[in-house]
């Protein structure tokens, strides 16, 4: 039951986030979608070895946590509970990489290069993802997605499914309650009622749905999707998705963080 | 098993990506012939109901532990094949923002391994095949629990095959096999096993939402011939025309792809190159660090043959990679607090004025 709660947390929390009014909030959804794909292919570009210029892509999440006055702890918190699956494939490539490298004397599996770089992929597309959310909103993405032309049907199925999960984990949440005191210290539902509990909560999504279709069709729903009012791209969204996109081609293009490092070290002669 | 961002490249993601987007084109245009407007609600609904039931945790007599549903299969049978898919599409699209299950970049792999292959391989050629006869609680436990474990075996099948492909993990493909098979036999029993009990109870109270389902697409109306062909062309298409413009044109791909910066010297091979080298040679004050240390003093050979991707290790550039990559850390979080700390003055000056100006 914590579980349910949990996750109606976690969604109420990114949308009140999402509800900010900052410079980050402000820019066209349509706009922060397109960097954060350009974001993505520029971090997952990179080969399994590398390391270092991965780093200045830290950027980008610094700047939108501080510009958009976002809590890191709480949004970085989510970023380290998920994945166990990512850790649980990459923790394998020490043990299946057969070659070593030498660094600083010490001779290492090069496998563990490759887990460092997975694990700081994983952290840094993670949190880009998370970040979309937090700073857009969930209609306001979908107004995007509209933009994108993604039919409406999809758009608008997407956003009810939005709305109305919290309204069903609540309602799981009281079944689970009442039938807990029924059964006390037993954890999870047994399994020969799995099917009549599950079972019961589909025929009341099935008259919920047919309830929500009858007032939806009572304010006029014909199957149209209005995003309500979202204003154009303006120079400033232009600028901005300019401006990383070229962040992110020059980090993907040159070792920065190496050739500051060869300043200070005198790796060049 | 959904997959992360981490874990491929942009070729496979894009690729699958368009794979994902043929199928739900398909999906939705026949959603508009057949259906009307009254499923969409529907399909909204079932698809929180998902994320509701995936939050019943299910105790599993005699292990301990405890699984919840994935939904793909069950989708297919409540709601038909397309809806289905659509449904599955929104809820790992809201996973992936919300709670970083499976990545953006990755939403056409995770898509296709746990939509495509429950409702357009496991649902028409296993379920409805049982179920053709008419539907009895012995046919429709038989039918869900092979549908489950078949379409979750593809789904895991895949999952390895899209790891692979991207390159990013060391993992022979015999070991990942035997990783991911046996596991989600596993959890295609458990999924099995509670899809056929609430179908059943969904059939016994309601027959008609079964029946209605299972009467709208009846087996001959799934064109599985222009289902796989729109996924091939796209394929092909996107796939084949990324991936023959990486290979053709390896330089100028190079950063958009796969190989990393300071593997080489640079061989510009086009105009557009060309000029890019120049500038290169221009902006960065080192262009040719890694080769010249290479030269250099601490000359260490790397254990093995350089590989395809791997650039020649030495302590320099090792230790400048070190020095370098912690500057840049220090230097982004310096950025961030110095933003942060500014914002918050902005704000207490913003919050004084008010307050002055109330009085």
């Amino acid at each position: 039951m914590s579980k349910a709660i949990n996750s109606i947390y976690n969604i109420r929390f990114l949308e009140e986030l999402s509800g900010k009014e900052t410079s980050i909030h402000r820019l066209h959804p349509l706009v922060k979608l397109l960097t954060t794909v350009a974001y993505l292919i520029g971090v997952v570009s990179f080969g399994r070895y590398e390391i270092s210029s991965l780093l200045p892509f830290v950027f980008y999440p610094v700047l939108i946590f501080s510009l958009a006055e976002l809590p890191v702890g709480k949004v970085l918190k989510r970023v380290l509970l998920v994945s166990p699956f990512i850790v649980g494939i990459g923790i394998l490539n020490p043990l299946f990489e057969q070659n070593t490298i030498i660094l600083g004397g010490i001779v290492i599996s090069r496998g563990w290069i490759t887990f460092l770089s997975i694990i700081i992929k994983c952290g840094l597309t993670v949190t880009a993802s998370i970040l979309l959310i937090a700073t857009t909103g969930m209609d306001r993405l979908g107004a995007a997605l509209r933009m994108l032309k993604v039919p409406k049907v999809f758009v608008l199925q997407l956003l009810l499914t939005y709305r109305y999960i919290s309204v069903l984990i609540e309602e799981v949440s009281r079944m689970q309650r009442a039938y807990s005191l029924r059964a006390p210290g037993e954890k999870g539902i047994r399994l020969s009622v799995w099917g009549s509990f599950a079972g019961q909560l589909i025929l009341r999504t099935f008259d919920r749905a047919q309830r929500v279709y009858q007032s939806m069709s009572l304010r006029g729903f014909t199957g149209e999707y209005n995003t309500g009012d979202i204003a154009k791209v303006r120079f400033k969204d232009f600028a901005y998705l300019a401006a990383w996109s070229l962040f992110f081609i020059i980090m993907r293009r040159y070792n920065i963080p190496m050739l500051i490092g060869s300043l200070f070290t005198g790796g060049i002669k | 098993m959904h997959m992360a961002d981490a874990l491929i490249s942009p070729l496979v993601g894009v690729t699958m990506m368009a794979a994902t987007a043929s199928v739900a084109a398909y999906s939705i245009k026949k959603i508009q012939n057949e259906m009307d407007e009254k499923k969409i609600p529907l399909m909204g609904v079932m698809g929180a109901f998902v994320f509701a039931a995936q939050m019943i945790n299910f105790s599993i007599p005699g292990t301990g532990s405890s699984g919840h549903i994935g939904g793909g299969i069950l989708l297919a049978i409540l709601l038909g094949p397309y809806a289905g898919f659509l449904t599955m599409s929104s809820i790992l699209l809201i996973q992936a923002l919300f709670f970083g299950d499976g990545g953006l970049l990755a939403y056409g792999c995770n898509v296709f391994n746990l939509g495509f292959f429950t409702c357009f391989i496991a649902y028409p050629l296993i379920y409805k095949w049982v179920t053709r006869k008419g539907v009895t609680a012995k046919r429709i436990f038989g039918a869900s629990m092979f549908s489950a474990i078949i379409g979750l075996q593809m789904g895991a099948f895949s999952v390895v095959l899209e790891t692979l492909f991207s390159g990013k993990t060391e993992l022979p493909f015999g070991t990942f096999v035997l990783l991911m098979q046996p596991i989600h036999l596993g959890i295609g029993v458990v999924e099995g096993f509670v899809t056929a009990t609430v179908v059943t109870f969904v059939w016994r109270a309601r027959p008609e939402i079964i029946e209605k389902t299972a009467m709208g697409e009846a087996l001959g109306n799934i064109s599985m011939r222009k289902v796989l062909t729109s996924i091939i062309i796209a394929v092909i298409v996107v796939g084949g025309a990324l991936s023959s413009f990486a290979s053709a044109n390896p330089d100028g791909l190079e950063w958009a792809m796969e190989k990393t910066a300071g593997t080489s010297e640079l061989k510009a091979s086009d105009g557009i190159h060309k000029t890019l080298s120049k500038i290169q040679n221009k902006v960065a004050f080192l262009p040719d660090y890694s080769f010249k240390t290479k030269v250099g003093k601490n000359k260490e050979e790397p254990t093995v043959q350089a590989e395809d991707s791997w650039p020649p290790i030495n302590a320099g550039t090792s230790v400048s990679g070190i020095v370098g990559g912690t500057l840049t850390l220090l230097l982004a979080a310096f950025t961030g607090i110095i933003i942060s700390v500014m914002k918050k003055k902005k704000r207490k000056e913003k919050s004084t004025l008010k307050e002055f100006s109330a009085r």
